[in-house]
């Protein structure tokens, strides 16, 4: 599946809710723990190796179950595959806590369990700043993303 | 870089509802001409498949830090998704109508993390200066707001990652004054004037809160590198 890396990377980059260094075993069969520096930004999860800029892969954590393991440690998997693990290793149950919530946050789904859009509670989707419609024409920027702009 | 691309195309297939789904023609790499497919929007990522039946993607675009742009192109109901950075690729997509393309635009503008992360902000903003001047105030101090997280109330996550925290509660800038969306008397302003007209606002009200908010230099770091250049996080 083609996919912009570049955006991906970009996004390694910025500040993250959580980062730590922590054990890391991935799914196969035989796969031994290796210390990696594990990074959530929004929806997704880095990891690199320590003191590495780039991040050797990234986790896409919609549609993932968090579960504790033993004392100390959580896996992640996809709903598709339960057993495929990827497992965490942390220095302490109360860190292991910490991500384990933090993941489940990071889940854009949360949102839709609600059923609806949470913008919409507060009459702020249909603010007028964020509609279309309210544009002259002929204008060629939209709103939105571009909010940064104003930094 | 690895990506869970099994995961990936489970997540595009999916039954749950989708942000935005339809038709968009979308030029090839370099220039090969353009090609209709089927996307579909889910939070942050535009997926798009060969075709509507299509049990796999041919691909998907991640849209942090993008911004959506109508464009002049030889396509009618065009627009552009576009990134920061000289070397990132533009994507150039056409709808079938002027509906859909409104549509398609509204939703991918909505699309990232980063802008709900700014309503999230505007909003509790507005909360806390409606509560000005009762006791309680909901963002008061806390050490530790990482390991202490606070559900907001609709169920939706803390996003700013404060790195630390002021020992006396923020202090909230005054709301500006809400203004009409449509003003009768005011002449046809483009958009362009009104994002400056309001953004100098905006500055001036945030470099007046930013005298006494370091607490906040974690979410002002994500505004610098989204407009641009990198930044790497401290590693802990």
């Amino acid at each position: 599946m083609r996919y912009n890396e570049k955006e991906l990377q970009a996004l390694s980059r910025q500040p993250a809710e959580m980062a730590a260094e922590l054990g890391m075993r991935g799914p196969k069969k035989g796969s031994v723990a290796k210390r990696r520096l594990v990074k959530l930004v929004v929806n997704f999860l880095f990891y690199f190796r320590p003191d590495e800029a780039e991040p050797l892969g990234a986790l896409l954590l919609e549609r993932c179950r968090v579960a504790q393991e033993e004392p100390g440690g959580f896996s992640i998997s996809f709903v598709e595959d339960l057993s495929r693990k990827y497992h965490f290793e942390c220095c302490s149950q109360e860190q292991c806590q910490e991500w384990m919530e933090a993941l489940r946050r990071a889940r854009n789904e949360i949102r839709k369990m609600t059923g609806k859009d949470p913008l919409e509670q507060f009459g702020i989707s249909e603010e007028a700043r964020f509609q279309l419609n309210s544009l002259p024409r002929d204008e060629q920027t939209c709103t939105g993303s571009q909010l940064g702009v104003l930094d | 870089m690895k990506l869970n691309e099994r995961s990936l195309a489970f997540y595009a297939t999916c039954d749950a509802p989708v942000d935005n789904a339809g038709f968009l023609h979308k030029r090839g790499g370099r220039g090969a001409g353009s090609h209709r497919r089927w996307f579909v929007l889910r939070g942050n990522m535009l997926f798009y498949f060969e075709s509507e039946a299509s049990r796999e993607p041919l691909g998907v675009i991640l849209l942090e830090g993008c911004t959506v742009e109508l464009v002049d192109a030889r396509e009618e109901f065009a627009f552009a998704v576009r990134f920061a950075g000289g070397r990132s690729r533009s994507y150039v997509l056409a709808a079938d109508s002027q509906a859909a393309l409104e549509g398609w635009v509204k939703a991918l503008s909505r699309a990232s993390f980063h802008y709900l992360r700014l309503v999230v902000r505007e909003l509790e903003q507005q909360l806390a200066a409606m509560r000005e001047g009762s006791p309680a105030n909901t963002l008061s101090a806390n050490p530790n707001p990482i390991s202490n997280p606070r559900p907001k109330e609709n169920g939706r996550a803390v996003w700013s990652a404060l790195p630390e925290q002021p020992t006396a509660a923020p202090k909230r800038p005054p709301l500006p004054p809400r203004r009409r969306a449509s003003a009768p008397n005011r002449p046809l302003a483009s958009f362009a004037q009104l994002h400056e007209h309001y953004g100098r606002e905006v500055r001036a009200l945030r470099s007046q809160w930013r005298g006494g908010q370091a607490g906040l230099a974690g979410l002002e770091v994500w505004h610098r590198s989204s407009s641009g250049g990198t930044h790497t996080q401290d590693q802990p």
